[in-house]
Parts: C-alpha cells; sequence; structure tokens
C-alpha cells in the first residue's frame, strides 16, 4: 500500500507510464487541469524505480513499451504492490486485453478514449482514498475468512491475505450483502464505477484473481460462487 | 427418405462391398473363372463320356455279333438232331447265358417276335436274376418289324439276387438286341444281350472327381492371385487416401513413404510432390495473412498513440473555446467534430481489416435478441428523437435466444436501426419498427423504415463497402459508410443471414437472421424478408 498523498492540494498522485512523448505530456495537462499531480517515465525498465520514490495513487501503464515489456511491468508492480493500474492499449483484441488483466491491471482503456473516460477510470481507482474511513472497527465474515472493513484487510485463522484494494472491493461488495446474487454489470458499476455497460470480462478475469488467492480449492470456490448465467454471489459464512 | 431396413449384417457387408475394390475385384475374377471353368469341365466330361461309351459300342456291338453268328452257326449244326423247339431254344440260350455269366453280360432270348407277347410275359428265358424290364420297349418294338437287322441302345440294368429276391440293383448298360431264326420252326425269335457300364461308369466318376478338385483348386489359386495382386494395387492407395485425410486434416507434414521405382512408387512421388507444393503455398498464405494480421495490429497501434493525443488536445481546446473568439472557437468545434468522424472510420477501417485477415473471434453466449434490441433502440433514442423518428418494438412477447457474439450482435442491430433512422422520412412517415421473430432453429429481427426506399438491384449492393444510395445525396449521419459491410461480415461470422428489401417510395426491410445454435446450419428465417404492409409487386426481388 500506498502512503497517503502528502500534497493535500491534489486529488491524487498519477504514474505515467508511456514511452510517447507527445501523449505522455497531454496526458500530464489533462491530469493537471483535473486537478491530479503526474509524475512521466519512458521506459519500461524504469518504471519500478519511479513507483518506489514517486509514491502514486494510481499507475497508468503503457502495454508497448521499451526497456521492458508493459506486461512484465505490470506483473513486477503486482509483485510488490497493490497499487491500482490502468492499462493503455492501442489494441482492442480480445488477447491483449484478457493477458493484461491476467497479468494484475485493474481496467484498461483503450486508445484513442477521451479525456473524460480516462480521467473516470483514475476517478473510480482512487476514489475509495478519499472515503472518509468508517467511525468504528466493522468486520465481515465469508466462509472461514474475516474482513476487517476499516483496516482493508482480509485475515483467514488471524493470518492476513494480501489482496489488492480492486480484489478487496470486490470481495466486500459481494460479502456485504451474501443473500444477493451480484450480475456483472452490477460488479461493473459498483466496483469499478462504471455508469454504462462496460466489458464483463473485467468481472471474470478480477473473480479469478480472487479466487485463486481466498479460495482452498479455486477449482471449487466456496467464498466467490458462480450463479449460472447470472452473476456471482458470496459462499455461506 | 423412406428405405428399406436391412439387418446390420446385411448393412455392412453392403458397405464393405461398396468401399472394398480388393472384395469387388476378387468377386468378379472368381465368378467368371467359375463360369469358365464349369465350361471348360463340362465340355471335358462330356468328350470323356463320349469317347468312354462310343469304344466300348463299339465293343459291345462286334462281340453281340460274333455270338449271335456264333449262335447261328450252332443252331445250324444242330439242325437235323434235334427238332424240338425248346430243346432247340435252350441248345441256343444255354451256351450264351453261360458264357455271359463268365464275361460280364446278361442274356435275353425272347419267344418268337411275331407272337406279339410283351417280354416279361414270361416267354423268354434269361440270365438269372436279371430283371426283364431292362430291356427297353422301343428295342423290343424295332425287333418285331419284319426284317428287323440288330440295333442297339442305352438302358440301366435291374438284377436281383441269383434267387429273384432282395432288392434289385440299377446299373448303366448297354442292350443289343438280334434277331435269330430258330430252324425248329422258322420264326424269328429276339437275342439280347446286355452288357454293364460299370467300369466306363467308374472312369467316368473318377474324371469327374478329379476335374472338380482340379477346379476348386484353380479357383482357390485365382481367388489368392486376384487378392495378391489387388492388395499390392490397393494398399498404396489407401495410404495415399490415409494420408490425404491427414493432409485435409491439417497436418501438412504427411507424406507417402516411396519404395521402388515402379508406377505406384511414382505415383507416391507425385502424390507428395503435390502435398509439398500445397504445404508451400498454405505456408506462404498463413505467413501473408501474418503479415497482413501484424501490419493491420502495427497500424493500430501507430495511428491510435498520436490519435489520442490529438483527441486529448482537442478536447483541451473544445473546452476552452468559450475563451477564444468566435472565428477560433468554431474551428475548435470542427475540430473536435470532424475527429470524432475519422475516429470513427479508423475504426471501423480496422474492424473491415480485422475480418479481411480473418483475425475477427466470436465470444458464443446465449443471447436474447430481444433484450438486445431494446439496448439499441434505448441507446439510438436521442438520434431518432433529434431526427423527429419514433422506433417501436414489436415482439411476440416470447424469448428470442441465438446463439451469438453480444458485442458483434449488438453492432449489427445499431447499425440497422441507425440506418433505418437515417433513412427514414420524418415528413411522410417517421416510424420505425423493429419486429422480431423465432422459431426452433433461427431468431431473426427485422428493421423496417418508411423512407425512400431502394431501387430494383440496390438491395444486394447496401452491403457493399463506402456504397451510397445517392452519390449527390448529402450523408446526413455522418456514417462512415462501412456500417453495413461490417454488420454483415459479423453476420457471416455467425453463419447468419443479413438481407435487405426495398422499394422506391416504399421505404426498406433490413432482415437479420441468427442460427439457434452456432451447428445447425439455416434453412429457414422465421421472419419474412418482404414486409406484410406492401401489397406484392410484379417482378419483385426474390425473396427467401
Amino acid at each position: 500500500m500506498t502512503e497517503p498523498s502528502n500534497d493535500l492540494a491534489t486529488n491524487g498522485r498519477v504514474l505515467v507510464v508511456d514511452d510517447d512523448a507527445a501523449l505522455a505530456e497531454m496526458l500530464s495537462i489533462v491530469l493537471r487541469q483535473e486537478g491530479f499531480d503526474s509524475f512521466t517515465v519512458a521506459r519500461g525498465d524504469l518504471a519500478l524505480a519511479a513507483l518506489r520514490d514517486y509514491k502514486p495513487d494510481v499507475v497508468l501503464l503503457d502495454l508497448m513499451l521499451p526497456g521492458r515489456d508493459g506486461i512484465d511491468v505490470c506483473k513486477e508492480i503486482r509483485a510488490e504492490s497493490g497499487i491500482p493500474i490502468v492499462m493503455l492499449t492501442a489494441k482492442g483484441d480480445t488477447v491483449d486485453i484478457v493477458v493484461g488483466l491476467e497479468s494484475g491491471a485493474d481496467d484498461y482503456v483503450v486508445k484513442p478514449f477521451k479525456p473524460k473516460e480516462l480521467v473516470a477510470r483514475i476517478r473510480a481507482r482512487v476514489r475509495r482514498k478519499d472515503a472518509a474511513a468508517p467511525e468504528h472497527a466493522e468486520t465481515i465474515d465469508v466462509g472461514d475468512l474475516v474482513i476487517d472493513v476499516a483496516g482493508h484487510s482480509v485475515s483467514r485463522l488471524g493470518e492476513p491475505i494480501g489482496l489488492t484494494p480492486l480484489e478487496f472491493d470486490l470481495l466486500l461488495c459481494l460479502a456485504r450483502k451474501p443473500w444477493q446474487v451480484f450480475t456483472r454489470e452490477m460488479l461493473l458499476e459498483s466496483v469499478w464505477g462504471y455508469r454504462h455497460a462496460a466489458d464483463t470480462r473485467l468481472v471474470n478475469v478480477h473473480v479469478q484473481r480472487l479466487r485463486s488467492k481466498v479460495e482452498h480449492d479455486p477449482e471449487h470456490p466456496e467464498i466467490v460462487l458462480t450463479v449460472r448465467g447470472v452473476g456471482y454471489k458470496a459462499g455461506k459464512v | 427418405m423412406a428405405r428399406p431396413r436391412t439387418p446390420g449384417g446385411v448393412r455392412r457387408a453392403l458397405t464393405f462391398w461398396r468401399r472394398s475394390v480388393q472384395a469387388r475385384v476378387v468377386a468378379s475374377t472368381l465368378v467368371l473363372s467359375a463360369v469358365v471353368i464349369t465350361a471348360v469341365g463340362w465340355f471335358l466330361l462330356q468328350q470323356t463320356r463320349d469317347g468312354l461309351l462310343s469304344n466300348r459300342v463299339d465293343a459291345v456291338v462286334t462281340e453281340a455279333a460274333g455270338e449271335t453268328n456264333e449262335a447261328e452257326l450252332r443252331l445250324e449244326a444242330t439242325l437235323r438232331t434235334e427238332v424240338d423247339i425248346t430243346r432247340q431254344i435252350q441248345d441256343l440260350a444255354r451256351p450264351i447265358i453261360a458264357r455271359g455269366e463268365t464275361r460280364g453280360f446278361s442274356v435275353v432270348l425272347a419267344g418268337p417276335v411275331d407272337d406279339e407277347v410283351p417280354l416279361t410275359g414270361g416267354n423268354a428265358d434269361s440270365s438269372a436274376g436279371l430283371d426283364l424290364s431292362s430291356v427297353p420297349v422301343t428295342l423290343e418294338q424295332r425287333l418285331e418289324e419284319p426284317g428287323a437287322t440288330p440295333a442297339w441302345t442305352y438302358t440301366s440294368i435291374l438284377t436281383r439276387g441269383a434267387d429273384g429276391a432282395g432288392t434289385p440293383t440299377r446299373t448303366p448298360g448297354i442292350v443289343v438286341g438280334s434277331p435269330i431264326r430258330l430252324p425248329a420252326d422258322g420264326r424269328t425269335y429276339a437275342l439280347y444281350l446286355l452288357f454293364p457300364l460299370d467300369e466306363q461308369a467308374e472312369t467316368l466318376d473318377l474324371v469327374t472327381r478329379a476335374l472338380l478338385t482340379a477346379a476348386v483348386l484353380l479357383l482357390v489359386l485365382v481367388a489368392g492371385i486376384t487378392w495378391l495382386v489387388t492388395r499390392q494395387v490397393v494398399t498404396p492407395v489407401r495410404m495415399a487416401r490415409q494420408v490425404a485425410e491427414r493432409l485435409a486434416a491439417g497436418k501438412l507434414t504427411e507424406r507417402l513413404r516411396v519404395t521402388g521405382e515402379d508406377d505406384l512408387a511414382r505415383l507416391a512421388m507425385s502424390f507428395n510432390q503435390m502435398a509439398t507444393n500445397l504445404q508451400r503455398q498454405i505456408r506462404q498464405l498463413e505467413e501473408l495473412s501474418r503479415v497482413q494480421r501484424r501490419f493491420v495490429s502495427d497500424v493500430s497501434h501507430e495511428l491510435r498513440t498520436p490519435l489520442t493525443t490529438v483527441r486529448m488536445a482537442v478536447d483541451v481546446l473544445h473546452d476552452a473555446r468559450a475563451t477564444f473568439d468566435p472565428v477560433t472557437g468554431r474551428a475548435a468545434e470542427l475540430l473536435q467534430h470532424e475527429l470524432d468522424r475519422f475516429e470513427t472510420l479508423l475504426g471501423d477501417l480496422l474492424e473491415i481489416s480485422r475480418f479481411d485477415a480473418g483475425a475477427a473471434q466470436l465470444d458464443l453466449d446465449d443471447v436474447n435478441l430481444a433484450d438486445v434490441v431494446r439496448r439499441v433502440v434505448e441507446s439510438t433514442r436521442p438520434l431518432a428523437d433529434q431526427r423527429g423518428v419514433s422506433i417501436l418494438i414489436e415482439d411476440g412477447g416470447q424469448p428470442c435466444l441465438a446463439e451469438a457474439d453480444v458485442r458483434r450482435v449488438e453492432r449489427i442491430v445499431r447499425n440497422l436501426v441507425t440506418n433505418a433512422i437515417d433513412h427514414a422520412d420524418p415528413a411522410h412517415d417517421p416510424s420505425i419498427v423493429v419486429r422480431l421473430g423465432a422459431s426452433a432453429t433461427a431468431s431473426a429481427i427485422a428493421v423496417r423504415d418508411y423512407g425512400v426506399g431502394l431501387q430494383p438491384g440496390e438491395s444486394a449492393m447496401v452491403f457493399n463497402r463506402f456504397w451510397r444510395a445517392d452519390p449527390a445525396r448529402a450523408r446526413t449521419s455522418g456514417g462512415t459508410g462501412l456500417g453495413l459491410a461490417i454488420a454483415v461480415e459479423d453476420t457471416h461470422l455467425h453463419g447468419g443471414w443479413l438481407q435487405a428489401w426495398g422499394r422506391p417510395g416504399e421505404g426498406a426491410q433490413f432482415r437479420l437472421t441468427l442460427p439457434r445454435t452456432s451447428a445447425v446450419p439455416l434453412r429457414r428465417s422465421p421472419l419474412t424478408l418482404e414486409p406484410d404492409d406492401v401489397r406484392p409487386a410484379r417482378g419483385s426481388e426474390p425473396v427467401r
């Protein structure tokens, strides 16, 4: 987890990893207009150092990078941090997006994107930081897991399980209403902040990632259950 | 296709017969050889029998003539010493009978021929145990004619045991009849000598058995040789078939094994040559396709990144246009608007080239077309309201399911609906009707507008890339001209149909038909292509 931003005047700090100088500059202009602080890295192999140094709230990551491929950078970042990652991809093809999501990205935008669309994605990722922490300590049980809502942590028999903020949100969303079946569209709206229909593969990929962390046997899930033809729901307490 | 049911075994045998050249060649060779061998065998048998019999007949006739002569001589000699008829007959018959017993023939001496008493009437002397019916009646009648000469014929000799009891045995034989004049009473008697053909029958049996054995062995040999020969020819053919099947299944490295230099080896070599050429061609095409895909992907990336920068810059300018002077502000607006068009066009072009490269993939799911239609109509309502067009959905209330890629189907429907909005005529009839239909095997959507309609022959051209009904007419909606071309590609990807109907002044209808499941090919659409609300026209375009 990153530290809270030191600069309270900004909405958040964004690390932009993109090799196209013009686009990177344009991105910083737009982000500044929207009240974000930003820092640009042009090479994939410099991204990790910048991440440690700059401590951003969100990473904007281009998939085609010199130095190191965006997918590898994504995996490296995931290996040491749960920081939200939004992929920038020029390829709208199915495979690239799924590979990107599977390597750990939380969300993606396909070039050419509208600036408002991108900002909405970034806001959705940093939004949680602005939400005031609940006053009282709230815990929710799902299966043999205990979710500490205020502490943003999940543990099984006292052993903490490392989830990214997005995975935490996803699990919390399901666990808060264990009686309800969530469609993929509902999850996209409440977890990713999409106002209208978007790519439901986002949900599929992240449910897989979440299961691989919290389930005893991801092949036979007990925490996040699939309701065929409808969506997902939380397992029994 | 009601065919009589055949038992499984018979059907399997018939299938084997149809499929196996070897079985057919062996069987037909066998049948032909059997016919020839039978004919030859029958001819040989016939020749042998005739030869054997004619030899025997000659011998028998000579012997009978000898006996008769001798009997006549003896009668001449006893003429003077004996006048009693019975004695004379006995004297005549006994030596012949006795000699017959030692030499193996039977004798019948029948009473005077002009008595007209049948032989079996008891008026005859004969060898012991001989049944008198052994002498054919025809021969008997022949000798009864006055002035008859010796004659012979075939017969079957019936004999009993010496005491006349027991079961009679029948053997083939020759009977020779000769008239003998008895000096005692001056009347003619008939002397029949019956020679058995035992030996000849045995010889013939032997020959027949030998011929039969030879025929069977010959047939087995022929079958064996044919089987071997056809096997040598058929085996390489079968191997070629297997390799060809594997090649067809995409295993391009499969080759035939070439042994020797004969015709079959050369066939195998030519086959392999063909396979190599095919493989090279396919590799080339694959390489081309790969390069094409790569190019599309590169163009996509290379164009999209600067376009993103431009897009963001334009948005910044556009947002700030209130601070510009009116001319610059308008320019920013135009820039924004045209950039939208440019983006849509680029997106459509990339989509089309993805279809051309065969890189488009389906993400199949069970889709309720009614939901898709409602979503699309909802999202196009702003455009429709702006044009003063109203959209009506007519569904039968039942779900309209198809196994489809929801993203693509939505794109098709959106293309059809925006196209209808573009071509609707608010001054005349501002409504658009979207109809849904479903059957067990297919689901369909028909989008009907009441605009200018289509000229004859245009209904096929509307799906062409960048086609315009009227080149002079301004494009109103800012469509790229690729919408329907993409829609048709999307439809074909699903194995569906996208067809257009239209008539000048009566509007147009576009019908999308998708198979219920991707495995079952389409036969007919649940909706008619020509709308129900038009009168049938003469010479209208063919409607499926």
